[in-house]
C-alpha cells in the first residue's frame, strides 16, 4: 500500500473531492436519465475513479488526454466546468458541445481534452498523433491515452504503439481493465493473464496495478509520465479496476458473476481513501463530509443549470460541419 | 511565363512550396521520405525538411491516418498518403468518423486541417484492389471536402489550397495522369476549392466530368465537332464543394448534360448530379440527364476486360449522340 503521509493534506483532499465530484457527477447523470431527462444513453464509470483521478492527475494542466465513451469523471479531473459538461449531456447549447455531441463525444480542448470517442480504438492513434505533434513541435507536453481492456483488441492498439514505441513518443496508455467488453469477459477473448504483458513485445515498460488505491495509481503512472516528458518513450500501464454499472445506464449486466459485484464494493476506491484519510489522522470526518456537501450542492447546481439552459435552435444543426465555406458544403 | 512540367512534379511542387512557407505542413505514409514515395511524389524532401516533417510510417494506414487527425487538432497540417485509394478500406474510421465529424461534434471547438492524399483509377492492369475509383464514397461523408485535378496547374493549385484549408480534404490524383507533362504558370499558383473550369466551351450540350475523364471528354468533343456538334467540357475539379454556379450556368446554356466518371455507375457521384440538376434545372432540360460511368464490375485485370470498365472515347462520342438524339 502507498505511503499517503508524505503528501501534503491539500493534494490528498484535492484527490478525494475529485473523485467524489466523478461519481456524484454520475450518479447524478444517471438519475435524470432514468427520470427520463436526457436522450440517447450514458456509460458510467462508477467505480473507477481510483485510476481516472489517480491517472490524470499526474498530467500538467498543459498536457493532453483522450478519454473514453466512459469519459465524464476524466474529463472532469482534467479540470472541465460541470456545469458546462452537464448541460452537454442534456443537449442543451450551453454545453461544451453546444449539444452537437453529448456524453460520448464530450471535448474541453481548453482544458487539454482531445474528446471522449464513440468508435472504440479511435482514439489510440488520435492521442498518439497528439504526441508525434509534441515531439515535433519540441514542446514539453505528455499526451495520455485512457481506454479499455476491451480496446486493447482492436488493431489501432498494436499500430499505433508501435509507432510511438518506434519514435519514442511522450505518451502514457492507461488501460482501465474493468474486466468486461460490454458483456464479454476479457479473459474469455484474451490468451494472456494481463493486457500490459503485450508491452514486451513493444519493447516498452509495462505494468499492472489494482485501480482501488488513488494513490498506487498516481504514483505508478506519475513515472511513466515522466519518462515520456523526458524523451523515453511510451509506457502501458493496466490498472485493474470495477464498472460497477452494466456497459450502459439501464444494463443489468446480468451476463456477470454476482461475486464481481461483492469485489468491486470491498474495493470502493473512494470509500478506501475515505477511511484511510480518516484512519492515519490525515481529515477528519467531518472535513470529508464537507468535502461531499459540497460536490453534492455542485451538481445540483449542475442539474439546475443544465435544466434551465436552452436547447439549440434548430439552425444550428447546419453550423461547424466545415470550418470554410460551410454554406455551399452543406447545401449539396 | 509557364514551364512543361509533368503532373506528378506539379504535385511535388505545391506540396515543397507549403512546406517551405509552413512549418506546420508535415507528411507521414508509407514509403515517403527515404524513397519519395512509390510515384516519386516526395523525392528530396528528407534531405530539405528532415525526418520530422516527412515521416515512413510503418504498413498501418489506420495508425497514421488516425494519427494525423491527433496531429491536426493539435495545431499541425500533415499530408497523410495513402499509397492507392483502395486502400482507405482499412482506414475509414479515422477519415469518416474523427475527421470528417471532431468539428462538428466539439460545437465548433477545433478544426481539423489534414490532407489525405491519394491516387486512384483503373489503366495499369492493376485489377480489383488497386484499381478503384472511391470519390463518390467521400462524397457521401459530410465534414469532407473531395478534390479531384485533372492537369497540372490545377493540380498545383488545388494542392496549396488543400493544405491551406481548415477542413479535412480527401485528395484523388489519376495515377494515368502522374506522368502527363502540361504547362503551369511561374510563381504562386492556387486554384480555390470548389471552382469549376469550362475546358471547352459549346452550345449543344455540356459534358460535366472530372479527373482523367476531363480528356476523354475533350477527345470526344473534337471528335463531335467534326459532326457539328459543340460539346461544352465542365472539369468540376472539386467535388465537395460543388460550383453549382457554373453547372447551373452551363446547363441554362446547353439544355443538354452528360455526367462522365470512371468510378462506378451506381451511386456515383454522376447520380447526384444528374437528381440534383434534375430537381432543380428541369426546366432548362431538353432531354434527361445521361450517366457515362465506369460499369458495375470489380476491376478486372486482363487488358481486354479491364478496358471494358471505365468509358472511353468511342462510348462517349456515342453517349453524346444518344442524348441528342442524332
Amino acid at each position: 500500500m502507498s505511503d499517503i503521509s508524505k503528501y501534503p493534506k491539500e493534494m490528498l483532499l484535492g484527490f478525494y473531492e475529485k473523485m467524489v465530484r466523478a461519481r456524484k457527477f454520475e450518479e447524478t447523470a444517471a438519475d435524470c436519465f432514468t427520470k427520463g431527462m436526457l436522450a440517447g444513453n450514458i456509460h458510467l464509470g462508477i467505480g473507477q475513479e481510483g485510476c481516472m483521478v489517480g491517472a490524470i492527475s499526474s498530467l500538467k494542466e498543459t498536457d493532453f488526454v483522450t478519454t473514453t465513451h466512459r469519459g465524464h469523471g476524466q474529463g472532469l479531473c482534467k479540470g472541465s466546468n460541470t456545469n458546462k459538461f452537464m448541460a452537454e449531456l442534456f443537449g442543451k447549447k450551453t454545453g461544451y458541445c453546444k449539444g452537437k455531441g453529448g456524453s460520448m463525444h464530450i471535448v474541453d480542448f481548453e482544458r487539454g481534452n482531445l474528446g471522449a470517442n464513440g468508435i472504440i480504438g479511435a482514439s489510440i492513434p488520435i492521442a498518439t498523433g497528439s504526441a508525434l505533434a509534441s515531439k515535433i513541435n519540441g514542446d514539453n507536453h505528455v499526451t495520455m491515452c485512457i481506454f479499455g481492456d476491451a480496446t486493447s483488441n482492436q488493431g489501432t492498439f498494436h499500430e499505433a504503439i508501435n509507432m510511438a514505441a518506434a519514435w519514442k513518443l511522450p505518451i502514457v496508455y492507461v488501460i482501465e481493465n474493468n474486466g468486461y467488453g460490454v458483456s464479454v469477459p476479457i479473459h474469455k477473448v484474451t490468451n494472456t493473464e494481463t493486457l500490459s504483458v503485450r508491452a514486451k513485445g513493444y519493447n516498452i515498460p509495462g505494468a499492472t496495478i489494482d485501480g482501488e488505491d488513488v494513490i498506487n495509481v498516481y504514483e505508478t503512472i506519475s513515472k511513466a509520465v515522466e519518462r515520456a516528458r523526458k524523451g523515453e518513450g511510451p509506457s502501458l500501464i493496466e490498472v485493474i479496476v470495477y464498472r460497477w454499472q452494466g456497459h450502459y445506464c439501464g444494463d443489468p449486466a446480468s451476463y456477470r458473476p454476482k461475486e464481481y459485484m461483492e469485489e468491486a464494493h470491498k474495493k470502493d476506491p473512494i470509500k478506501l481513501f475515505n477511511e484511510r484519510l480518516i484512519s492515519e489522522k490525515i481529515a477528519t470526518k467531518k472535513e470529508l463530509d464537507d468535502i461531499e456537501k459540497k460536490i453534492v450542492d455542485e451538481m445540483a447546481t449542475a442539474v439546475d443549470f443544465a435544466v434551465k439552459s436552452e436547447y439549440p435552435d434548430p439552425s444550428e444543426a447546419f453550423t461547424d460541419v466545415y470550418a470554410v465555406d460551410n454554406g455551399r458544403c452543406v447545401e449539396r | 511565363m509557364s514551364k512543361l512540367i509533368s503532373i506528378s512534379k506539379a504535385i511535388r511542387e505545391g506540396l515543397y512550396e507549403e512546406m517551405k512557407r509552413d512549418k506546420n505542413v508535415v507528411i507521414l505514409g508509407e514509403d515517403m521520405a527515404d524513397m519519395g514515395s512509390v510515384f516519386g511524389i516526395t523525392t528530396g524532401f528528407l534531405e530539405e525538411f528532415g525526418p520530422l516533417r516527412i515521416m515512413d510510417t510503418p504498413i498501418s494506414e489506420s495508425g497514421f491516418t488516425g494519427m494525423a487527425v491527433g496531429m491536426a487538432l493539435r495545431g499541425l497540417r500533415p499530408v497523410t498518403e495513402w499509397m492507392y485509394n483502395d486502400f482507405i478500406g482499412v482506414c475509414m474510421d479515422p477519415v469518416m468518423n474523427q475527421a470528417a465529424k471532431v468539428r462538428y461534434m466539439t460545437g465548433g471547438q477545433v478544426k481539423c486541417p489534414v490532407v489525405f492524399r491519394a491516387p486512384l483509377g483503373a489503366g495499369r492492369r492493376n485489377a480489383g484492389q488497386h484499381s478503384q475509383c472511391l470519390e463518390a464514397l467521400f462524397t457521401h461523408i459530410p465534414g469532407l471536402k473531395v478534390v479531384c485535378p485533372s492537369t497540372a496547374a490545377d493540380a498545383k493549385g488545388l494542392i496549396k489550397a488543400a493544405i491551406r484549408d481548415d477542413d479535412p480534404v480527401v485528395f484523388l490524383e489519376h495515377k494515368l495522369l502522374y506522368a502527363k507533362k502540361e504547362e503551369i504558370p511561374d510563381g504562386e499558383h492556387i486554384v480555390e476549392l470548389g471552382k469549376a473550369d469550362i475546358k471547352r466551351e459549346g452550345k449543344d450540350m455540356t459534358i460535366i466530368t472530372w479527373s482523367r475523364q476531363v480528356y476523354f471528354a475533350l477527345e470526344a468533343a473534337e471528335k463531335l465537332s467534326g459532326e457539328g456538334i459543340n460539346v461544352e467540357v465542365l472539369d468540376l475539379r472539386s467535388l465537395v464543394p460543388l460550383d453549382w454556379e457554373a453547372v447551373k450556368t452551363s446547363v441554362a446554356k446547353t439544355h443538354y448534360v452528360m455526367t462522365l466518371e470512371e468510378g462506378v455507375r451506381r451511386g456515383g457521384v454522376g447520380a447526384e448530379l444528374s437528381a440534383e440538376i434534375t430537381e432543380e434545372l428541369f426546366d432548362e432540360l431538353d432531354a434527361p440527364v445521361l450517366r457515362v460511368a465506369g460499369k458495375n464490375i470489380v476491376p478486372p485485370f486482363s487488358p481486354p476486360l479491364e478496358d471494358v470498365m471505365f468509358p472511353h472515347v468511342d462510348d462517349i462520342v456515342k453517349a453524346a449522340k444518344q442524348l441528342l438524339n442524332v
